[in-house]
């Protein structure tokens, strides 16, 4: 049997409370830190604007484009490198004027008098009034996410482990929030739906653990309830390796193929995972004993649930 | 205890096959085509029409590999682009006045997939090119444009009943009437009141008089609304007609806006331009005191509207009655009057011919006005004298160049908008972006899926090999599903099916977990193998329910691509967990089930 995590006996995780907590304080403040400071680098869907990609046969002459556009009196245009040399991106600030859709039309004229054979990639605009609303629904999916799931976690379990689960995985979402603030990565709507999986997908591996915590509460009647968490994460440890790295796999597939459009999407995705385990492991249960959880709440008439596995 | 009724089999079995056949048609590539369908929607295309192509691509000796009747429309296949070309150009001549023809890709796959509706996925803009704009109906426009009618509607209500009233004025969408005396406002009250019932009418007595508003209660604005709204999308119908795009996509959305999606346009500068354009036409008449007047007054006069005559360079005054609006206008071509000039020949529809053929009967060696507006601005194209009765085919005659009437006849065809409206969202795509996303996509899911399911098998062996193959089915079942419910694929999408392919093996391996500790515990393999399954299956639907809730949210609340990847994530969380337990399982069984003493399992 070949195996990666070979451990028959039980870790003490419990016992390390102390520096994990250390551990999630440092890197939760450091988010919120990033994100106070520097904000998120929300990306055109959310601010509203207009981003042009176009690509040339040669590599791109960012000077000559940047004088070229500068004659069209259009302001605050960006012009950058994308990818390759021969990708540039133009980026425009959202326009008061009635007439922002047309900008896309001006510039493409403009590049295309400078240089024939300008290739239109992309364009998107999006005006001030849509941007906000994405941002809103954003922002609404974002807590009806979280609240769906603590409500399905309260009735399949209770309320301490919802609490809890979801304490640990908003933790997670907060800290790839604060990773994408510090390092200024663009947060687009794809990244939004990158968060919001996370959110669903880390929450699955608190529910495997408390399975295994509510299935040895009722099967190791002497043990303590840091010894039955342990010997929970223990027993699950080889599952959460194998199952992570096979997400991870295909991630890291989409980080290395999927071009710049997925990118940040598997930068999410991967934070999203990382701390995932983490944060099951080391966050939600170390918090479920501060919340106080004793074998009473468990041993009851409620007892004839199908088994947890693992 | 590891055996499945033959019943189980034969369904897994079925429900396979099935998968595969509706997974087929992603794998034929696409041809060139082009696709005619009918300009009017509520036209029907048939086997005599399909002869009539037929017969017209034979006649232009131009070979074509395939045609069949689709929907509303004919598709024709073609071997090359060069050939797909030719006969568009062919097509659109001979039969472009009644059928929009549109360059189109379709399918390669064999006639007897189409037949029982296996299509390939629908792929988004962002796989294959094209635009998407959102518009927003300005209808605060849409209400003072009807407030404006009222204006006009009052006046000639007021005069039939020789009510007499001072100035009209409108204020927003509110009008308001003045009168010199109590009676004539109270007659005008009533007379407006039965004459027009949707609206709301305030009376107030004032120093300097007696007036009346009115505005409309708030259900008719609300459909004043609606009818604007359909009238746009309409009008938006015909113009991209004119573009000639094989699938368009026009749709409400919410209260205020519509969705236009070109998949496949090439040039999205014309686009935006034909879509934006705000052009409407009015008939007006002209205002007789002025006409031939050598003199134009300095002032406007009440109750009319100065513009300037293109032909002349002078302004004409025309009345403020609008006779006939553009949406009357049912289509325009390009022409020569007898004298041989370039002009304009039009046709109404029913409604707009009747009244046109009264008020030639009534208003005969008057003077009839066509004012165009292009951006807020008005403009008479043409002040002719009536010269006789007539309905709904005339000629517009003016001082025209053939270009400005080729120009013209497209403004007319392209028809009017109910109000003004504004692209408040543009996604673009160019087509070589599409190809190239389609391409990041697949490769992120085969080189992801091969290091998985190599993992997998080095670390579990045989249940290994069955779960890569349970994950393969799973991406089967998958493409089957979104191929058969025709959702729309886009590249978040195509992540969301990598995302599940990782999450998918999660089900596996909580088994296959679950039978080594059974085995380590001391179960028999047999045992071990059963309790595996068994056991596994609440975890599975536990640890999946959590992310399908985000997914709903996802789709709920998303828009564009996200739901696109909502979509995906919801179905690829059912596929795999059919596939993860069932398929996996049919196999275990097939393999271990039937030995009675077996001593070993490769786990």
């Amino acid at each position: 049997m070949f195996e990666l995590f070979p451990f028959r006996k039980t870790i003490p995780f419990m016992s390390w409370g102390k520096a994990t907590t250390a551990i999630s304080l440092i890197t939760f403040f450091f988010s919120v830190w990033a994100l106070w400071d520097r904000g998120l680098n929300l990306g055109v869907d959310f601010t509203g604007g207009t981003v042009i990609e176009v690509s040339y046969d040669q590599a791109a002459d960012l000077p000559a484009i940047r004088s070229a556009l500068e004659k069209t009196g259009l302001p605050e245009v960006a012009v950058l490198n994308f990818g390759t040399s021969r990708d540039v991106l133009i980026r425009l600030p959202v326009r008061g004027t009635e007439n922002a859709a047309q900008t896309s039309n001006i510039i493409m004229a403009a590049l295309t008098a400078a240089t024939p054979g300008v290739e239109l990639k992309k364009v998107d605009f999006v005006g001030p009034q849509v941007g906000k609303e994405l941002y809103d629904s954003g922002a609404l999916a974002l807590l009806l996410v979280a609240f769906g799931i603590m409500a399905y976690l309260a009735i399949r379990f209770e309320w301490r482990f919802a609490v809890s689960g979801m304490l640990a995985n908003m933790h997670d979402i907060v800290i790839i929030l604060g990773v994408f603030a510090f390092f200024q990565w663009e947060f687009t709507l794809t990244v939004l739906a990158g968060v919001l999986a996370v959110l669903g997908y880390s929450v699955n591996e608190s529910v495997v653990i408390f399975d295994r915590i509510r299935e040895n509460i009722r099967k190791m009647r002497g043990a303590t309830i840091p010894h039955i968490i342990d010997d929970a994460i223990t027993t699950t440890m080889s599952r959460t390796i194998i199952t992570h790295g096979s997400t991870q796999i295909m991630v890291l597939s989409m980080l290395f193929f999927g071009g710049e459009a997925l990118h940040n999407f598997a930068l999410a995705l991967t934070i999203g995972i990382m701390f995932g385990i983490y944060s099951s492991v080391l966050v939600a249960s170390p918090l479920l004993l501060m919340l106080g959880i004793k074998r009473e709440h468990f041993i009851k008439p409620i007892e004839k649930k199908e088994e947890a596995v693992v | 205890m590891n055996r499945f009724p033959l019943w189980k089999y034969v369904l897994i079995g079925f429900i396979l096959v099935i998968s595969f056949l509706y997974t087929l048609p992603n794998f034929f590539g696409e041809v060139p085509a082009v696709q005619l369908s009918p300009l009017r929607s509520a036209e029907k295309v048939d086997i005599a029409f399909l002869g009539k192509v037929e017969s017209t691509l034979k006649t232009a000796q131009i070979g074509y590999s395939g045609i069949e009747l689709a929907g509303n429309s004919v598709k024709v296949r073609f071997d090359s682009p060069d050939l797909q070309i030719k006969a568009k150009d062919v097509l659109q001549t001979q039969l472009g006045e009644h059928y929009t023809v549109a360059l189109n890709l379709v399918s390669d796959s064999p006639s007897w997939l189409t037949a029982i509706n296996a299509l390939p996925m629908y792929l988004g803009l962002d796989l294959r090119g094209g635009v998407h704009f959102l518009l927003e109906v300005d209808m605060k426009a849409a209400l003072e444009k009807e407030a404006i009618r009222y204006q006009n509607d009052f006046r000639t209500e007021l005069r039939s009943d020789k009510i007499r009233y001072g100035r009209i004025s409108r204020e927003g969408n509110v009008v308001q009437i003045h009168f010199s005396t109590r009676d004539q406002r109270d007659a005008a009250v009533n007379k407006l009141g039965t004459a027009f019932p949707e609206l709301k009418i305030a009376i107030e007595d004032l120093d300097a008089g007696f007036t009346l508003s009115s505005s409309l209660k708030p259900e008719s604005e609300k459909l004043v609304q609606e009818l604007a709204l359909q009238q746009n999308i309409t009008t938006l119908r015909k113009r991209v007609n004119e573009l000639g795009v094989a699938e368009p996509v026009i749709q409400q959305q919410g209260a205020s806006r519509i969705v236009v999606q070109l998949p496949g346009v090439q040039d999205t500068a014309e686009a935006k331009d034909i879509l934006g354009r705000t052009a409407t036409l009015e008939v007006r008449m002209a205002d007789e005191l002025y006409i031939n007047a050598p003199q134009q007054p300095e002032q406007t006069p009440v109750g009319d509207d100065a513009f300037l005559d293109s032909s002349t360079g002078r302004p004409v005054l025309v009345k403020k009655d609008v006779v006939l609006s553009g949406d009357h206008f049912k289509s325009a071509q390009p022409t020569f009057d007898q004298n041989g000039r370039p002009a304009v020949s039009v046709t109404l529809d029913a409604v707009g011919g009747r009244i046109m053929r009264d008020l030639t009967r009534e208003s005969i060696k008057k003077y009839m006005a066509i004012i165009l507006f292009e951006r807020g601005q008005g403009e008479a194209i043409s002040v002719a004298q009536i010269q006789g009765e007539f309905s709904s085919n005339f000629q517009i005659t003016g001082q025209f160049s053939t270009e400005e009437t080729t120009r013209l006849a497209l403004l007319i065809r392209a028809g009017a908008l109910a109000a003004p409206m504004e692209i408040i969202e543009e996604r673009t795509v160019g087509p070589s972006m599409g190809a190239e996303n389609i391409e990041k996509g697949f490769h992120s899911n085969i080189w992801g899926f091969l290091a998985v399911i190599t993992f997998i098998t080095i670390y579990y062996r045989v249940f290994g090999m069955f779960s890569s193959i349970a994950l393969a089915f799973n991406g089967v079942f998958l493409i089957a599903l979104l191929s058969m419910l025709q959702a729309t694929l886009t590249l978040p999408g195509m992540a969301a099916i990598a995302l599940t392919l990782g999450m998918a093996i999660d089900a596996n391996v909580l088994i296959n977990e679950r039978i080594r500790e059974e085995l380590r515990n001391g179960a028999t393999p047999q045992a071990a193998i059963s309790a595996g399954y068994e056991r596994a299956w609440g975890t599975i639907l536990d640890a999946n329910i959590t992310t399908l809730i985000a997914g709903v949210s996802l789709f709920w609340l998303g828009s564009g691509p996200v739901r696109g990847f909502a979509v995906v994530l919801c179905l690829g969380i059912l596929t795999s967990m059919f596939s993860a337990v069932t398929v996996s399982r049919a196999m275990a069984n097939l393999t271990y089930g039937r030995k009675a003493r077996l001593t070993k399992v490769s786990i």
